[in-house]
């Protein structure tokens, strides 16, 4: 199964400031009442976009100038909570490309990189700098430098981390693994035969 | 080489290198729900694949199961299509599933265990971040997402990267009235909701030795709370007492084989940790959060924090916290008005929990106004309470009592918050909006404080409510 090698994303920026943001926030349960992942980017960060009757809040998602933007800027461990894929699945299908963010929960990262979203860790000051940028000017594009850990935007040229083992993954096509987890059959039922409690 | 638990059961289970660098991990052990899992198989039957080991596979439903009207077809087509969908994955593919009717329904990480499914030295994973319970057995036990549930369908087995190990003690002795609850609410309290990223959590010391599997599951089934994905406890006699007998437990001969196996999984005394954290059981105190993660906890004698009172970089979360929670800063958290009172969960839906309150409701009222739900984990639960008469206890003291299911803890299903309720729960995450409702307020704290929460109609420490400490020491 050839994969697109993800060595760059290159779109325009949004800003949701905050740490913590968890993955009810992200995507709230009552919205993962479904069978398949098509249409959940609609209730992107729908309680903190949505008010009860449906109308709209303010927020960073509903500001017009940053309708199309593909790389999400937020603060510390995004992603925190619960292991459900429809949160990374939700930004993905509303448009994200890629996150920069201070620091990531652990399966929400993994999650992330399984469907080719690279997840980008910044310092604080620099993802300031970039909402600022992103504020003084929304059509900016950003380019997040996957197989450089780089981000350019403008004159700026900041240094940004990605887990090796996430960029090797992303930079070498190797995101989504199952083919080659398939190919190692034979060796899979070799550990299996190893392990009494896997006999039928 | 001496080796922690985590080294090896990882090394028992590792099939190779990939090419990313990541380890091709089986996974023994697969658990399954109607929430994560429909998509997995849609893409499955998109790649034209197979599931591999159907026998390794486990099903349950429980997010969405209402747990008063049972019938089906559900009130909600959606609840009713998923659970219909899961049937179907089910039944197409040869994976046993512990539905409605089979008296074995349950919360996934309430089920597994009861039925024996979770040993000692393996490996499992869920669709659900709270698969850490399983850890309590000295399994390693992942949390994982629905790309990873459709790679385990297929190979039984996932790419990884190896975790680090943070050995946590609690030495000492608990107070009355402090539970395993109030423990892993302290630890998160202090290590932060982050401090556990890249890290298995090795829960060890005398208070582990002394807590039964159940006080064990509470505490594995919040790590994630803590960031760490996977948390557990060697396995020893309480462990092999609890499996034998189980469903799914070895039997006859194959007992003591597996037994002798299980035990040469335990961590080796000498083992190096990655990290080494002490805590003293004799500092914890009833614990209950205050804002909106796990983090923000303080003991029920505590007051709630103030933004000027808090760390500079704390400032920001405080400050929304509060704000959420419309709660008075530097006032007592004791007296706090409650709406709602939840028994139930992953975290704390066990026999155990019940048969603990169970212990205090006698001769007690729930407080006017207040709606007070004591839900199963299983409908293995339900019925050993029923036997029991415990069911009626909690009705006379004004609980209703319901079918087993996720129920409260996360609104999939029928019972909510509404509007800006404010819930004693006895569930894991506080979130915003975690129980259904945009503006509903969570406060968690373990089972015997919430009845403590219904009994008074506001926070409450379940010592001077119920004398917890008294009868504790009788």
């Amino acid at each position: 199964m050839a994969l697109e090698k993800i060595t760059q994303v290159r779109g325009k920026g949004v800003y949701v400031a905050g740490n913590e943001i968890d993955t009810d926030r992200i995507i709230p349960a009552r919205f993962m009442k479904c069978v398949t992942f098509n249409g959940l980017g609609e209730y992107l960060f729908y309680d903190v976009r949505k008010n009860e009757d449906g109308s709209d809040k303010e927020h960073p998602l509903n500001d017009s100038r940053f309708s199309d933007a593909t790389i999400l800027l937020s603060g510390e461990n995004f992603g925190c909570g619960s292991s459900r894929e429809h949160a990374p699945q939700a930004l993905y299908r509303y448009g994200f490309r890629g996150i920069v963010a201070e620091s990531y929960a652990e399966i929400f990262f993994g999650n992330c990189t399984t469907l080719g979203i690279p997840c980008f860790c910044a310092t604080k000051e620099d993802i300031r700098t970039m909402a600022a940028a992103i504020e003084a000017d929304p059509s900016l594009e950003i380019t997040l430098d996957v197989e450089n850990e780089r981000i350019r935007f403008g004159d700026q040229n900041l240094t940004a981390v990605v887990r090796e083992s996430a960029r090797m993954a992303l930079s070498g096509g190797k995101w989504d693994m199952i083919g080659e987890l398939a190919e190692g059959e034979s060796e899979i039922a070799k550990v299996v035969a190893g392990l009494p409690y896997m006999a039928p | 080489m001496s080796q922690s638990l985590f080294g090896k059961v990882w090394d028992a289970h590792a099939v190779k290198t990939l090419s990313n660098g990541q380890t091709q991990l089986l996974i023994g052990t697969h658990l399954i729900h109607e929430v994560t899992s429909p998509q997995a198989f849609g893409m499955l039957r998109d790649l034209n694949l197979k599931v591999a080991y159907p026998h390794r596979t486990f099903a349950t439903v429980d997010h969405i199961v209402p747990t008063d009207q049972r019938q089906e077809p559900f009130a909600d087509p959606l609840a009713d299509a998923m659970i219909r969908e899961l049937r179907r994955n089910c039944e197409e593919t040869g994976v046993t599933f512990f539905d409605l009717p089979s008296g074995k329904q349950g919360i996934v990480h309430v089920v597994g265990p009861e039925q024996g499914i979770t040993q000692p030295g393996t490996t499992i994973a869920c669709g659900d971040s709270h698969t850490s319970t399983h850890g309590a057995f000295g399994a390693i036990a992942f949390g994982i997402g629905t790309t990873q549930i459709r790679d385990l369908l297929a190979t039984q087995t996932m790419a990884l990267a190896k975790l680090k190990v943070r050995r946590i003690n609690v030495n000492g002795e608990l107070h009355p009235g402090v539970y395993a609850k109030d423990v892993i609410l302290h630890i998160i309290q202090k290590l932060g909701v982050k401090g556990g990223t890249g890290f298995a959590y090795e829960y060890g010391g005398s208070v582990f030795d002394n807590f039964s599997m159940e006080e064990r599951m509470t505490v594995c089934n919040m790590s994630i709370e803590g960031g760490a994905r996977v948390g557990y406890v060697n396995p020893d006699e309480k462990t092999f007492e609890y499996l034998k007998g189980r469903p799914y437990s070895p039997s006859g001969d194959e007992w003591d084989a597996a037994v002798k196996r299980w035990r040469s999984f335990a961590s080796d005394p000498d083992c190096e940790y990655d990290d080494v954290v002490e805590f003293d059981g004799a500092n914890i105190a009833p614990t209950v959060t205050w804002g909106i993660n796990p983090e923000q906890a303080i003991s029920v004698v505590e007051s709630v924090p103030t933004v000027e009172g808090s760390a500079e970089k704390e400032k920001a979360l405080v400050a929304e916290a509060l704000e959420y929670m419309k709660l008075p800063a530097g006032a007592p958290i004791k007296g706090t008005k409650v709406d709602i009172c939840f028994i139930g969960s992953c975290t704390n839906g066990r026999l155990s929990d019940f048969e603990e309150v169970a212990k205090y409701l006698e001769g007690q009222k729930v407080a006017e106004g207040i709606k007070a739900i004591a839900v199963p984990g299983s409908q293995v639960v339900d019925l050993i309470c029923r036997e029991k008469g415990l069911h009626t206890v909690f009705e006379n003291a004004g609980f209703e009592w319901r079918g087993a299911g996720c129920s409260m803890c996360l609104a999939m299903n029928p019972d909510k918050l509404i509007g800006d309720q404010l819930s004693a729960s006895s569930s894991n995450r506080n979130f915003k909006g975690r129980q259904g409702s945009p503006t509903g307020r969570t406060v968690l704290m373990s089972p015997v404080m919430v009845a403590a929460a219904a009994i008074k109609g506001e926070i409450a420490d379940a010592r001077e409510v119920f004398g917890v400490g008294e009868l504790a020491n009788v």
